[in-house]
């Protein structure tokens, strides 16, 4: 499932400047506040499902290859968090869902990871 | 065209100038001359208007300087020519329907400033003159995005050539033993700028030729330890990254305060960092495990009240053979 597709579906915000969003194909997802187990467990092109905001998920997400970050509960990032998301091209997305719910959303639209897949 | 770009009179802070895309930088670079049209179809003020309405049809054009004995008057433009048509008037001269003491653009002039004054004056093109005033080419709004995007292409291949350049370095510089080394200074508590030396050593590795999945692996690993100097240390440290032609080697080291019990430290889960730190989603204890799973060899050794200094290596396959995988090495 595309990523325009996924916005649509979840009705979440784009926060970045516009990368065409068709084009870009999530591999599945992965969901975690703590930045070392994104590190160790989110793969190339996953979604990122967190409620963290602040600067330092754009580097995660711009190492891993990242498909996009959906940021949860409303939670808002600052200015420079956006500024480096646009330098670095990753894109950021927000919903006021909380994490559950965003990823039970996801899951019914078939974002599921190839491994978990039954 | 954003509006950075326009409100070029306005004083640019370091901030700001950070932020300046690429295509913001092309439209100060560029000169006017480098993306008018030098082949520009003229008309004369006697001309008639039906004149202009065939040439206009002919050439697909929907302007034309006009210009009596080589000086320009004046410009024509479909809009003039509609109001003659209202008028049914196309037997009229052009000096009649035209604007006369158009506004003009240097060819020596930035891009920028013609943009300018497409945004303020609602212009559809301007001619452009030497510094004499004799008329050199005409330019339109579509004139300057293909003159931005065929510059934007430029910069891409450059970047190819770089990268290509870049991947045969260690075969074209000959040497017992050739070694490339990246340093990287990093500040405790700098968290604004943490994972960019990561990201550096990622991208050189990515133009030295180096697998994807190779630079991810190195990538995180440093990762982690540039955030540790951040997060855990009394004033930073420093990280020096040797790319061999089979190896990278990244040394990573600080001035304390040290580790207590680096066995301890080692272990998934156990973690030092404070309340503040963990609500930003750092300290899950898992830094130096990540670290592990991603390098081939690593050797952390720490005197408590002195320093850390954390040694990693990772082996780079010989040229045209399959690479391991980070995933393929599930822990």
């Amino acid at each position: 499932m595309r990523l325009d597709q996924i916005v649509n579906a979840l009705q979440l915000s784009v926060l970045t400047h516009p990368i065409d969003l068709s084009e870009v194909e999530p591999t599945g997802g992965y969901a975690s506040d703590l930045l070392s187990c994104v590190m160790s467990g989110a793969q190339r092109g996953n979604l990122w499902v967190t409620l963290q905001s602040h600067l330092n998920i754009v580097a995660v997400a711009a190492l891993l290859d990242l498909a996009a970050i959906i940021i949860t509960e409303g939670a808002q990032p600052d200015v420079a968090t956006l500024e480096k998301a646009e330098q670095e091209g990753v894109i950021l997305l927000s919903t006021p869902l909380p994490t559950y719910t965003v990823i039970g959303r996801l899951w019914e639209l078939g974002v599921r990871n190839p491994e978990t897949t039954p | 065209m954003s509006d950075n770009l326009l409100s070029a009179s306005r004083v640019i802070t370091d901030k700001v100038a950070e932020n300046i895309s690429r295509v913001e930088e092309l439209a100060y670079e560029i000169r006017v001359r480098e993306v008018m049209t030098s082949q520009v179809i003229t008309m004369h003020p006697n001309d008639a208007m039906q004149t202009v309405l065939e040439t206009f049809r002919q050439a697909r054009i929907s302007g034309a300087p006009v210009l009596e004995e080589g000086n320009l008057i004046g410009l024509i433009s479909i809009e003039d020519l509609i109001r003659c048509l209202l008028k049914q008037d196309l037997a009229a001269p052009v000096h009649q329907y035209m604007t006369p003491h158009p506004v003009v653009v240097k060819g020596d002039d930035s891009v920028v400033e013609a943009l300018k004054v497409f945004v303020s004056k609602k212009y559809g093109r301007l001619p452009v003159v030497d510094s004499n005033g004799h008329l050199i080419g005409i330019i339109t709004k579509g004139d300057i995005t293909r003159g931005l995007l065929r510059a934007l292409e430029r910069d891409y291949q450059s970047e190819e050539v770089r990268r290509y350049r870049a991947s045969h370095l260690f075969e074209d510089i000959e040497s017992e033993r050739t070694s490339l080394i990246l340093r990287y200074n990093i500040k405790q508590g700098d968290f604004e700028h943490g994972g960019e030396a990561s990201a550096k050593i990622k991208r050189a590795l990515l133009r030295l030729g180096a697998s994807p999945q190779i630079a991810r692996r190195c990538g995180i690993a440093v990762y982690e330890a540039e955030m540790n100097l951040i997060i855990h240390t009394t004033e930073g440290g420093v990280i020096r990254a040797e790319i061999e032609p089979h190896q990278i080697s990244i040394d990573v080291y600080d001035y304390g305060p040290g580790i207590r019990d680096v066995e301890l430290a080692m272990q998934p889960g156990y973690s030092t960092a404070s309340e503040k730190v963990r609500e930003m989603g750092f300290g899950a204890g898992m830094g130096l495990v990540n670290i592990k799973r991603c390098v081939d060899w690593m050797k952390l050794e720490s005197e408590w009240g002195k320093g850390t200094r954390l040694r990693m290596k990772i082996y780079l396959p010989p040229p045209h053979t399959h690479t391991k995988g980070e995933n393929s090495n599930p822990t």
